[in-house]
């Protein structure tokens, strides 16, 4: 049989399947047409995989986990394969997750393969989140998925924090009093709150069930619908693309969606299992069995919560007690000012972002080329002040551990963290943004002076010059996409230096100068005295471009 | 779209794609042979290790537009990668066969076999999930063309006829509902929704008893007995025969109560005449013996960790630090008072018993401590 009649018949085999569905579904158009939508490549594009992945990942281990799991907090005593706690009472809850980890076959894999991959999903959302903000691709027309991938990066917070408290071990149950005692701390309704959510006094024997329907119902349903909004959102909009050669607004340059993007991305998924798996094989984490059971009036030293929640961990520790006892009622600020603020911060921040950049730039535009970093250097310098911001109190949160390993007193640490909240963010705010600037200028001076190529020339005249070499063709348009902030509407002075009627009054004056502070750049073609002059000379011609003699430089034409 | 409209969709039976000029090949189907040696765009030019296809497809990913090259340009290079690719499936295939057969052979049941059973089934899931990966990816980078292709994109605003022509459709039907013409039924039927919103907020009420003060207490009575926790025995003050380390106690018929101990736990510890100073109550201790909650009044952790020389309790939470000797005042950390104090006094028998409850809430605040 030659090759020929077995694709005639494996293309017979497809045309009577896809044609009984399509009779029924009519999906031919539709599907050609979106299986040859173009996905454009960048390595920073598969963080948000990593988060879609891991939480399919996080489905599949969390359903065969249900199958043993049991949640309840009725009192058992413990005789099972672990011994060392035989005779221990203890939840039902924490013996059936005993039970998973050393009775039933790969339950501690799948246990371990579920633990890891919420952390993953976490970190791979936090990546995909600062890759989305450096870049720029939050902008119009993307400011709500933008919104929507905030609002699950908070549901991934809850969904991860609810999860590892199911275990009812020593170190979760202790996660659950700090909760307890920062729903105590609402004004007027937080003793209530406490009081229904728990069933009563803490620990109470509902709060295990309550969460874990929260934990394996509501909060993944609210996350699948979310990712699926998201995902149509970014397919209907197609996905943002680098800057390079070609590349514009009004386009879109990659690989099809069948079968590159198909392939790529189903090897990524299976990346990511293996490298889940390995993990889990060979990394341990959570081994709740030596934390044992909970019991309010016990402890270990060292408790720490898992990453994601270590910022919260960390405005704990570092506030001060401060309290008021007005009127018969007491406000907590120790605990409430800590619990919402840091955090609201970061994530109302994050949300209206996109916002006040369009209110501050009067950009309007949709924009579908991602900027580099450097080039948006406050924006750059913003998330890298929040990255500090968000380490500092991460780290504070494990300020035992830290005093501990390097020998410095427990509350020197906290002290220079009450400090380091306020100056690191603004220090590593300035310095980004310095790193940026100076980042365009190389970027400009490797556009009109070319590459240094190490070659010494010595000219007729005697005058010893290095040569140059001009940038690639792609290397140049991805320089090129530095382009000029454009002016407010309006403008903010007029010809005689009058301010515009648009930058008075508090919120113009604002806008002026969140529009100064944004609009801050080295663009490649303006400002040195020696722009691009038009010069379309060939290749061979550009070769050669002396550096001393900045007038002589050849600078490329003109994109536009 | 209007082009497509003209582009029969393809039919069962029908000789798809046999048309050179028209796709007419069903979903899923690689280009039959003939259309694409009339439509291969430069067979010479592109290939796997080539140089990257540019070609524009024009609209919504090229209808009709020129067909990719199929084949690699190099026929060895494809061949090995080809037996590269099915060797790492065949070894995926071989590692989930492994991971079967480390499940039936190798039993959970002890902590030992636990941890081997896991390595076992760890390291084959590993190899079977990390070899597919890697032959999809040797797949697409050796043996598929490296093409990139422009699509076009448009404005996501729509036009401004559609625009109209929504805004009319949605005047229209509101006017056809009446909704805006009749505001008794706009009213009421607002009027209807608020209170069946706000039922099944109401259902949640039983989800707990109402707080009515129960904060406010422990279960500590007067004769009451502190248990060592743990051994669960009662204490006499002249068992400790010199000062030192903190002992975490809980009240006699409540040890195994967890909802009692969230408020109830408390810690002794003995010093030596004179260290206790006040604030610290005098009259509430026993034999240099004092006694205080052992939950953090930031936010409820247990005040576990004591350090001897320098008399501190420390909250490994947050790090409140609590002043020993001297009431239990606060030195550091976030926890705005001290630990509260447990009166104490000695029963008939000699045991340490308490001498009435917390005269304060003992833990967090909360807003009707006051």
């Amino acid at each position: 049989m030659s090759t020929q009649d077995e694709q005639s018949a494996t293309e017979k085999a497809l045309t009577a399947t896809g044609g009984w569905f399509d009779d029924r579904l009519h999906g031919a158009q539709i599907f050609r047409k979106w299986f040859r939508k173009v996905f454009p490549d960048h390595w920073t594009f598969l963080l948000g995989e990593i988060a879609l992945y891991s939480f399919i990942i996080l489905l599949l281990t969390g359903t065969f986990l249900t199958l043993f799991f049991k949640p309840s907090m009725t009192d058992v005593v413990y005789h099972g394969t672990y011994t060392k706690l035989d005779g221990v009472r203890m939840s039902e809850a924490y013996a059936s997750t005993l039970n998973i980890s050393f009775d039933v076959r790969g339950g501690l894999l799948m246990r371990q393969i579920h633990h890891w991959a919420a952390d993953l999903f976490m970190a791979a959302i936090f990546a995909h989140m600062l890759r989305i903000f450096v870049t720029g691709a939050y902008r119009k027309p993307r400011e709500v998925n933008w919104l929507i991938g905030i609002t699950m990066l908070v549901l991934g917070m809850l969904e991860g924090l609810f999860g590892y408290s199911l275990p009812d071990d020593l170190l979760s149950g202790t996660g659950l009093r700090i909760l307890e005692g920062v729903i105590l701390s609402i004004p007027v309704i937080g003793t209530y709150t406490s009081f229904f959510l728990f069933g009563g006094q803490f620990p109470g024997n509902d709060i295990i069930p309550r969460l874990y329907i929260i934990h394996v119902l509501l909060i993944p349903a609210l996350i699948l619908g979310l990712v699926t909004a998201h995902l149509l959102i970014m397919w209907h909009q197609k996905h943002t693309q680098m800057p390079g050669k070609a590349r514009t607004d009004q386009n879109v340059i990659g690989q099809p969606f069948y079968p590159y993007f198909m392939a790529k991305t189903g090897a990524w998924f299976f990346f990511i299992f293996g490298v889940l798996a390995l993990l889990s094989t060979i990394a341990q984490i959570n081994p709740i069995w030596l934390y044992g059971p909970y019991t309010p009036a016990s402890i270990s030293a060292g408790s720490q919560p898992d990453f994601y929640m270590g910022f919260l961990e960390g405005t704990l520790r570092v506030f001060p007690s401060w309290t008021w006892d007005v009127g018969g009622h007491t406000v907590a600020w120790n605990v409430l000012i800590p619990a919402l603020v840091p955090l609201g911060i970061f994530f109302t921040g994050a949300a209206l972002w996109p916002f006040i950049e369009q209110w501050a730039t009067g950009d309007r535009s949709e924009h579908h080329v991602n900027d580099r970093p450097r080039n948006g250097p406050t924006r750059t310098a913003i998330a890298v002040a929040a990255i500090a911001f968000y380490l500092i109190f991460l780290l504070e949160g494990a300020n035992d551990l830290i005093a501990d390993f390097l020998h410095i007193p427990l509350y020197t640490v906290t002290w220079i963290a009450r400090f380091a909240v306020f100056l690191g963010p603004a220090i590593a705010y300035v310095v980004t943004k310095r790193i940026c600037l100076g980042l365009q200028r190389k970027d400009r001076e490797l556009l009109h002076h070319g590459l240094e190529t190490g070659i010494i020339r010595q000219l007729p005249t005697g005058e010893f010059i290095e040569v140059h070499r001009p940038v690639s063709e792609d290397k140049r348009a991805v320089l090129l996409s530095n382009k000029e902030p454009l002016p407010l509407p309006g403008g903010t002075v007029d010809e005689n230096g009058v301010p515009a009627p648009a930058t008075r009054g508090l919120s113009g004056r604002l806008r002026a100068t969140a529009n100064r502070v944004l609009s801050e750049k080295v663009p490649v073609n303006g400002g040195n005295g020696h722009g691009p002059d038009g010069e379309h000379g060939d290749e061979t011609e550009r070769t050669a471009i002396t550096a001393g003699h900045e007038e002589d430089a050849i600078a490329p034409p003109d994109e536009s | 779209m209007s082009e497509d409209d003209q582009t029969p969709a393809a039919q069962p039976g029908a000789e798809a794609g046999r048309e050179p000029a028209r796709p007419h090949r069903v979903i899923g189907t690689p280009p039959p042979a003939v259309a694409r040696s009339m439509l291969g765009g430069g067979p010479e030019t592109s290939g796997a290790s080539g140089p990257r296809t540019l070609l524009d497809t024009g609209d919504g990913g090229g209808h009709g537009g020129p067909r990719r090259e199929i084949e690699p340009a190099d026929p060895a290079k494809a061949k090995r990668a080809e037996r590269a690719v099915a060797a790492l499936f065949i070894l995926s295939m071989l590692a989930s066969i492994g991971f079967i057969a480390a499940y039936i052979g190798l039993p959970a049941g002890s902590v030992t076999r636990v941890f081997h059973s896991n390595l076992a089934l760890g390291s084959a899931m590993t190899v079977a999930f990390l070899a597919v990966g890697a032959g999809a990816v040797i797949w697409v980078r050796r043996l598929m063309p490296n093409v990139e292709v422009t699509e076009a994109r448009h404005p996501l605003a729509s036009s401004r006829q559609d625009r109209q022509a929504f805004q009319e459709t949605f005047v229209e039907g509101a006017e056809q509902s009446q909704f805006i013409k009749r505001p008794i039924i706009r009213r009421t039927l607002i009027a209807a929704t608020v209170p069946l919103a706000i039922a099944p907020i109401v259902l949640l009420r039983d989800m707990g008893p109402l707080p009515h003060g129960l904060l406010r207490y422990t279960v500590w009575k007067k004769g009451t007995r502190l248990l060592i926790y743990g051994p669960n025995r009662p204490i006499k003050p002249e068992e400790f025969d010199t000062p030192g380390s903190l002992i975490t106690v809980v009240p006699e018929g409540y040890q195994d109560n967890l909802n009692a101990l969230a408020k109830a736990t408390a810690i002794i510890i003995k010093f030596f005449p004179g260290q206790l100073q006040p604030p610290t109550n005098l009259s509430w201790c026993v034999q240099d013996i004092v006694c205080y909650s052992k939950i953090c009044t930031h936010v409820g952790c247990p005040a576990a960790l004591y350090e001897q020389t320098t008399h501190k309790i420390l909250c490994p939470c947050h790090q409140s630090t609590f002043d020993a000797p001297r009431g239990a005042q606060v030195l550091f950390g976030p926890a705005p008072r001290p630990l509260p104090q447990l009166p104490l006094a000695v029963d008939s028998e000699g045991y340490l018993v308490a001498d009435g409850d917390f005269t304060e809430p003992v833990g967090p605040s909360f807003w009707e401590r006051g």
